[in-house]
C-alpha cells in the first residue's frame, strides 16, 4: 500500500519535474541569486516532495510549494554554515527578509522569470558557445550530452562551456532582469537564435529513437510567443511563424511506426490547419513590417509548402526566389544546398545536381547527412543507380538518427540493382 | 561592485583633431565625468601621458631592467582608467555607454570586474603572523 502511494508520487513528480522543473528553477534563482545555489535547492525541493507528499498528499499549487521548499532548504543551508563562516550571516538575512512569501508573488513576476533567465542566458557578456548551452541547459533542461551531440562537440566541453559561464555571471555581476527597452533589439538576437535551436532540437533530436521530441519544439513555441508578447519585433514574429508551421507537419511526418516521411509524401491531410493559419497569419504581419530577416524568409517559404495541395502542386519558382533572397541575408552552405533542391524541383534533378557536387566539391557539407541523402535522390531520380548507392551509404555513415537511418536504409534497399 | 574601465586611444587620430574638437571633447567628458562623480559612480579616473613616456619593468637576468616604451606596442593604447561604482554589469555598461569618450568612438572600453581580495588578505595575514610567532 505505502509502496503503491510512493510509485504514483514519484511518477506525478517526473510529470511535475519535466513541466515545472524549469520555472521552478528560474524563480529560484531570483529568490536565491545564484545559479547553483538554485539548482542545489531545487533537487532539494522534489527530495522533500517525494517523502513529504507520499505523506501528507499533493499540494495544491506544486510549483509554488516546491518553490517556496527550495528556497526554506537554500537558506536552512546557508544558515549552518553561516556558524562557520560569519560571511555568510548577511546574506542569509538578506534572503530571508526579501521576498519573504514568494507563493505571494504576482504571476507576472513569476512568468517573466523565465525570461529574466532567457536573457541572462544570453547575454553578451557570455561568450557565443557558451549562450546556446546556458540556454539549452537552465531554461530547458536538455542533458549535457544532449547539447553536446546538437553542436557536434564532446560533453566535457559543454559541461566546461556552461561552468565558466556560471562563473562569469557570478563574478561579473551580470544580472538576473529583462534588459531595458533600449538594449532590448539588440538582445533578442542572440535569444531567438537560441531558442530556433531549442525548436530544432525538439522537432528533429540529434539522435535517439523517437524523431520528435514535442516537449522541446512546445516549449520554444512557448518560448516563442512570450516573446513577442513582450516584444512584438519582425524577426520574433518571424520565428514564431517559422516554428508554427514547421511543426504543423510533425503528425504528417513520421509514420505510424516511426519512420521518416519527406515532405513530397506526406499525408497533408494531417498537418495541422490551426498551427498553418496562425502561421501564416504571423508571416504576413512580419513581411508587411518591411523590417524582416532570415526567420521571416524562413517562415515565407514553409508558407509557400502549407499553402500547397500537393509537392508538384507547389510554387517552386516562389521558393527559390526566396532561398535566393534569404542568401543575401545569410549566406550558407545548408541554405544553399536547399536551394538546389528547390531547383531540382522547377528545372530538373539534373540542374540541382550540378548545385550540389559544387557545394560538396568546396567541402562545406562534407560530413553533413543531409547533403548526401539529397544528392542520392537527385541520382536516383536521374537513374544514376552506382552514385545514388554511394551516396546512400554515406548519408546513413554520416546521421545518428534512427528514423532516419530506417529511412535511408529503406531507400537503398528499394534501389534496384 | 566596482568596475575598472580601460579606456584604450589611437594616439594618432588624436593628433589630427582640431583643437576646438579636442577642448569640445574634453569638455563633454569632464561634464560626464562630474555627473558620474555626484552621483557617486566614480570612485576613480586617471588619464595617462602617452605612450612616449611609458618605462617598462621587467625583471631579467637577476636584476631589474628598466625599458622605454609600453609593455605592448599596439596601435591603440591605453590612455585612461576609470574606477566606477555600480549595481552590477548592466548598470556599469550603461554608466559608460553614455561616456562622450565612448559615445565619440574615439576609445575603444575595456570593463574588468574587480577582483574581491577581502579573504586573500585575511588568509595572507594569518600566514605572516604565523611566521612571526615562530
Amino acid at each position: 500500500m505505502t509502496e503503491n502511494v510512493a510509485e504514483r508520487i514519484r511518477e506525478i513528480l517526473d510529470t511535475i519535474y519535466s513541466s515545472e522543473s524549469r520555472q521552478v528553477l528560474a524563480t529560484l534563482i531570483r529568490l536565491l541569486g545564484d545559479f547553483d545555489a538554485a539548482e542545489e535547492a531545487l533537487h532539494d525541493a522534489f527530495a522533500v516532495a517525494l517523502e513529504q507528499w507520499s505523506r501528507d498528499g499533493v499540494p495544491a499549487n506544486p510549483r509554488a510549494w516546491l518553490v517556496s521548499t527550495g528556497r526554506f532548504k537554500a537558506i536552512d543551508g546557508m544558515r549552518r554554515r553561516a556558524r562557520f563562516d560569519a560571511s555568510l550571516v548577511e546574506l542569509v538575512k538578506q534572503l530571508e527578509s526579501s521576498a519573504s512569501d514568494p507563493e505571494a508573488r504576482d504571476d507576472e513576476s513569476v512568468a517573466d522569470d523565465r525570461l529574466r533567465l532567457i536573457f541572462t542566458c544570453c547575454h553578451p557578456a557570455l561568450p557565443p558557445d557558451a549562450q546556446v548551452p546556458m540556454t539549452l541547459r537552465e531554461v530547458c533542461g536538455l542533458t549535457t550530452d544532449e547539447i553536446a551531440r546538437a553542436f557536434l562537440t564532446r560533453p566535457p566541453t559543454v559541461a566546461q562551456r556552461i561552468v565558466r559561464a556560471k562563473a562569469k555571471i557570478r563574478d561579473a555581476r551580470i544580472p538576473y532582469e529583462v534588459p531595458s527597452a533600449t538594449d532590448l533589439p539588440d538582445r533578442l538576437d542572440a535569444v531567438l537564435r537560441v531558442v530556433y535551436l531549442v525548436f530544432n532540437e525538439g522537432y528533429s533530436a540529434s539522435s535517439g529513437g523517437s524523431l520528435t521530441r514535442h516537449d522541446l519544439s512546445g516549449e520554444a513555441i512557448r518560448l516563442g510567443r512570450l516573446l513577442i508578447e513582450l516584444l512584438p519585433e519582425p524577426e520574433a514574429v518571424g520565428l514564431l511563424a517559422l516554428m508554427l508551421l514547421q511543426d504543423s507537419r510533425r503528425a504528417a511526418r513520421t509514420s505510424p511506426t516511426g519512420d521518416l516521411i519527406l515532405l513530397e509524401n506526406q499525408d497533408r491531410s494531417l498537418w495541422n490547419r490551426d498551427q498553418i493559419a496562425e502561421g501564416l497569419a504571423l508571416v504576413e504581419r512580419a513581411l508587411t513590417s518591411r523590417r524582416f530577416g532570415p526567420y521571416t524568409l524562413q517562415a515565407a517559404i514553409a508558407a509557400v509548402h502549407a499553402e500547397a495541395l500537393s509537392a508538384a502542386a507547389t510554387d517552386w519558382a516562389r521558393i527559390v526566389g526566396l532561398y535566393n533572397l534569404l542568401l543575401r541575408v545569410e549566406p550558407s552552405p545548408v541554405i544553399e544546398l536547399n536551394r538546389a533542391v528547390a531547383v531540382a524541383m522547377r528545372d530538373g534533378p539534373l540542374a540541382g545536381l550540378t548545385m550540389i557536387d559544387a557545394i560538396l566539391a568546396r567541402g562545406d557539407l562534407a560530413k553533413y547527412h543531409l547533403a548526401h541523402s539529397a544528392r542520392a535522390d537527385l541520382c536516383r531520380r536521374l537513374g544514376r543507380r552506382v552514385e545514388a548507392r554511394a551516396a546512400y551509404e554515406q548519408a546513413l555513415a554520416l546521421t545518428q538518427q534512427e528514423p532516419e537511418r530506417r529511412f535511408l536504409a529503406r531507400r537503398l534497399a528499394e534501389l534496384p540493382g | 561592485m566596482k568596475y575598472i574601465c580601460l579606456g584604450y586611444i589611437e594616439e594618432k587620430k588624436w593628433e589630427t583633431k582640431s583643437e576646438s574638437e579636442r577642448n569640445a571633447f574634453i569638455d563633454e567628458c569632464f561634464a560626464y565625468d562630474d555627473v558620474l562623480r555626484k552621483n557617486g559612480h566614480l570612485v576613480g579616473v586617471e588619464a595617462l601621458q602617452g605612450p612616449r613616456n611609458a618605462i617598462t619593468l621587467r625583471f631579467q637576468n637577476g636584476k631589474v631592467s628598466v625599458t622605454d616604451g609600453p609593455y605592448a606596442e599596439t596601435k591603440e593604447q591605453l590612455g585612461g582608467i576609470f574606477i566606477l561604482e555600480a549595481k552590477d554589469l548592466n548598470h556599469a555598461i550603461q554608466l559608460l555607454s553614455k561616456h562622450p569618450g565612448v559615445r565619440g568612438g574615439d576609445f575603444i572600453n575595456e570593463i574588468r570586474p574587480a577582483a574581491d581580495l577581502t579573504e586573500m588578505i585575511r588568509e595572507s595575514e594569518r600566514r605572516r603572523s604565523a611566521t612571526k610567532e615562530k
